[in-house]
């Protein structure tokens, strides 16, 4: 794939309008559908430059510089010149400039939202905004009745929420500041803001933000200023949005709490949500994601395409179609994650060395919400199938935004019946399985440097020592500091890694394990024992899958699964001795 | 597969089919007529009130019906939560009626899955359901033990990916014994089951318990005998997150050494059957 880094190419216009002058950039072929980015605080539509070339594929992009940024001209006096009134005339003259006979499609970050809002709920819009996509700025009419909900009712949960959101807005408080705003961005705070950004925002560096940045955050600064106050003074009461919204949540967002979308529904007869794990600078840090899930909504609401099987399931806004690649997903516990993801309206990839089961899973996962599914042959122990398999994915699916390392196969027996050929074999399903996936997946994830999750499927037999399990714990125990020594080194690219330790789940592990040391048929009866142990107990792996997608969404690092294994994570911090004591029980068999 | 509309059947066999047929009539009937709204109680009320008018009197068991997420037993624990409830039933939501009429002494037990409009995914259960019809009568003629061949039931629907939710009926069955029964002028029912017709499965039991057999076809070792001569109804249910589809047809057992006699299905023109037909 080919990464844009500025807009060159676009073609430009100047739009007059309200003693302004607008610089307007376009991209992607005018018979498509438009779709209009309106960027933030303090930025110049160059924000947009690794989503826009993106989006033009499919339509016709427009961005803007708002009035006061980038190349527009700055109304004069300032003072006045920034009312969301005046931006939604200068909205108003692009649409009309850009696409006079076809509503267009608004995408708004930060202060391009917050002014997206205004077009989208009042009345003179009407019909000239096909549909809306909002990323990190609420509409001040909603804050305000959001604030005044709080205040007239205060009770503890609301008040946190106020206290919570009153604190991320100190720079709101700041620029109300006269002049101070604007010699600390024309001097020291211009120079440093790039840094900044990298530093806390982890944005990654490069042409953005373009040499304008001092003049835009001065300029800027008066969209607080004329319209912050006087808007969660006197919300407006009828800003019922009039199109289709798409909300895009950044849950890192240091400027903004996921609380304040929470009374959304009632203002937005249409809307769809979507989370994402990120900072404030989602243009900038996630622009797959962003323009996937533009494409996406834009084209449903185009009625580009039929209307499937919807994603019903808790965490549809976070996983929605986002590529999830599942191992050992003919059985158990990745069939039922590949299941729980497909249901979240994830694209699932299901890789089994059966086949056949694998096509199952894949078959199963359109059916109950996935996108698209589909089914991979390969065994997890070969490294050159696993190579092979990594750039297949790349190259026909897409870069993973979930990697399920879940393949895994069970040994028992003790110590000294069990041959370095079955050591070999356990090792490499459990053990090389999962280093061949974090390596390559979590690979093609930091290098597209947008994030990510990995999860490894260890087992409490990880910290939970047992004479009848020496290998198998083992490769278990290995996956676990696996995992938390991966996660300590993808933490600064956005990558999370997490370790999921079942205990007994009933899935068919037991009827394939390998008892080392007994006969054929001394083999099979023991299988068929813990088949029934395990079925008595009864945790399904549903459960499991459930544990999984909370896990990523919350970005545990270790998670155990089923009451026993938690009660051995716990004793083996605070009583190891005691866990000690039930490794030398003899199981049951 | 032998049809069984080929074979000369005996008038007792007959008189079952025709209960069966009668039942299965009522099912697609009161399908036809659920509309969203309808809660699960009153088409429970409309499958009785449509075979009560048809003459039956008695039952093996009060009708039943699932919808939703009921129908794969979501969070069943007690067996009070068959019972048809308050839950109302929405365009896309599977439904499953289940119903055991008496008719002139003869029983059916029938069960009867669809969806108000399409569900791609029940279609697909009810798709995957014709290869346990098949395996379970292979491995009936085959003589094997029941509790085997509830086993191997079990590893197929594993494959298929989905959930045995027969494990939720009483006693976990797959199957139960359905026989001819006396008609009484009064024929209370307790728990939704007719009085005469587990009297009949007591007193099986009982029989079952001194030889060495079950009427109830389960799990446990008591199963673990060869097939019985005798009716079977047969009701093996598939579940998949939330959604549920089952059949519930009477299997002939008899005591033929001929294979293709020794056990067939009473009746091949039913609806999952001619389904399944229609789908080649």
């Amino acid at each position: 794939m080919t990464v844009p880094v500025t807009l060159q190419g676009a073609r430009e216009r100047r739009v007059r309008t309200g003693g302004v002058e607008l610089c307007v950039a376009e991209l992607g072929d005018p018979g498509q559908p438009t779709v209009v980015l309106v960027h933030g605080y303090p930025d110049s539509k160059e924000v947009w430059s690794e989503v826009a070339p993106r989006l033009a594929d499919r339509f016709h992009v427009v961005l803007y510089d708002v009035r006061g940024h980038g190349r527009s001209t700055a109304p004069k006096p300032l003072r006045g010149g920034f009312t969301l009134e005046k931006l939604t005339d200068d909205f108003l003259a692009v649409a009309d400039a850009v696409s006079p006979d076809r509503p267009v499609h608004v995408v708004g970050h930060d202060w391009g939202s917050v002014q997206s809002w205004e077009f989208a709920t009042v009345k003179r819009t009407e019909g000239r905004i096909a549909s809306f996509t909002s990323m990190s700025g609420p509409s001040l009419d909603h804050l305000g009745h959001w604030i005044n909900k709080r205040l007239k009712r205060p009770t503890p949960r609301r008040v946190g929420q106020l206290l919570g959101q009153g604190a991320k807005s100190w720079y709101v408080y700041a620029l109300h500041t006269p002049v101070l705003p604007e010699l600390a961005w024309r001097g020291p705070l211009g120079k440093r803001w790039p840094r900044m950004l990298e530093r806390f925002e982890q944005v990654p560096g490069g042409t953005y933000p373009t040499s304008s940045l001092p003049t835009d955050a001065a300029h800027g600064a008066w969209l607080y200023r004329d319209n912050v106050r006087a808007r969660l003074r006197h919300p407006r009461t009828d800003a019922y949005a009039h199109a289709p919204v798409q909300l895009i949540t950044p849950l890192g967002d240091a400027f903004l709490s996921e609380r304040l979308y929470d009374e959304l529904e009632s203002w937005v007869p249409q809307l769809t949500r979507r989370t994402l794990p990120a900072k404030h600078w989602i243009p900038r840090t996630r622009p797959d994601q962003l323009v996937d899930w533009i494409t996406e909504f834009v084209t449903s609401v185009e009625g580009g395409r039929p209307d499937g099987v919807t994603a019903s399931g808790k965490y549809a806004d976070r996983f929605g179609g986002q590529l999830i690649l599942v191992t050992g997903a003919g059985s158990g516990i990745g069939r039922a994650t590949a299941y729980a993801f497909a249901e979240a309206g994830a694209r699932v990839v299901a890789v089994d060395r059966d086949a056949e089961a694998a096509a199952r899973t894949a078959q199963m996962s359109r059916l109950i919400g996935a996108p698209e599914a589909w089914a991979e042959t390969v065994d997890v122990s070969d490294e050159q199938a696993m190579e092979k398999l990594a750039e297949k994915v790349a190259t026909e699916y897409g870069v993973v935004d979930v990697l399920v390392n879940n393949a895994g196969i069970g040994l028992s027996g003790s110590f000294f019946d069990t041959t370095p050929e079955d050591w070999k074999k356990v090792l490499d399903v459990n053990l090389w399985g999962v280093i061949h996936g974090c390596r390559l997946f979590g690979r093609q994830m930091a290098e597209r440097g947008q994030g990510g999750h990995i999860v490894n499927t260890a087992s409490a037999a990880a910290y939970q020592p047992s004479k009848a399990l020496p290998a198998y714990s083992t490769s278990k125990a290995a996956v676990l500091m696996l995992s938390e020594c991966l996660r300590a080194e993808l933490a600064d690219q956005g990558i999370g890694v997490t370790a999921i330790c079942p205990g007994f789940v009933n899935t068919n592990i037991t009827s394939t394990a390998r008892f080392a040391g007994v006969d054929a048929e001394e083999e099979k009866r023991r299988q068929k024992k813990t088949a029934r142990l395990y079925g008595l107990r009864n945790y399904p792996p549903e459960k499991v899958a459930d544990a999984i997608l909370r896990a990523v969404v919350r970005g545990d690092a270790v998670v155990p699964v089923t009451p026993e294994a938690r009660g051995a994570y716990l004793m083996s911090r605070f009583t190891p001795k005691a866990l000690r004591r039930i490794a030398r029980l003899e199981p049951p068999l | 597969m032998t049809s069984a509309v080929t074979r000369e059947l005996s008038a007792e066999l007959q008189g079952f089919r025709a209960v069966q047929r009668l039942a299965y009539e009522c099912a697609e009937a009161v399908a036809a007529r659920l509309e969203p709204g309808i809660t699960e109680r009153e088409a429970a009320r409309m499958q009785r009130a449509w075979l009560c008018e048809r003459g039956v009197r008695d039952w093996f068991h009060l009708p039943f019906a699932w919808f939703g997420d009921r129908t794969a037993f979501v969070n069943f624990r007690v067996p009070l939560q068959f019972f048809p409830t308050g839950r109302r039933l929405e365009p896309g939501m599977p439904f499953i009626l289940d119903m055991a009429p008496v008719y002139d002494g003869y029983t059916a037990d029938i069960g009867y899955s669809g969806s108000l409009g399409i569900n791609p995914v029940q279609d697909r259960l009810l798709a995957d359901l014709e290869a346990h019809r098949e395996l379970i009568l292979r491995e009936v003629r085959e003589r094997r033990p029941l509790r085997e061949i509830y086993e191997d039931v079990d590893r197929l629907m594993v494959r298929q990916g989905y959930a045995n939710r027969h494990r939720a009926y009483p006693f976990g069955v797959i199957a139960h014994k359905v026989d001819r029964v006396r008609q009484r002028r009064w024929s209370p029912h307790v728990f939704g089951f007719g009085t005469q017709s587990l009297k009949g499965l007591a007193s099986d039991a009982l029989h079952g318990h001194r030889e060495g057999w079950s009427p109830l076809w389960s799990p446990y070792r008591f199963s673990d005998h060869p097939p019985r001569p005798g009716l079977w109804a047969v009701e093996p249910h598939l579940g998949f997150r939330g959604t549920g589809a089952k059949f519930e047809e009477i299997l002939v057992v008899t005591d033929s050494t001929d294979p293709e006699e020794s056990a067939f299905w009473l009746d091949d023109d039913l609806p999952h059957v001619r389904r399944w037909a229609e789908e080649k």
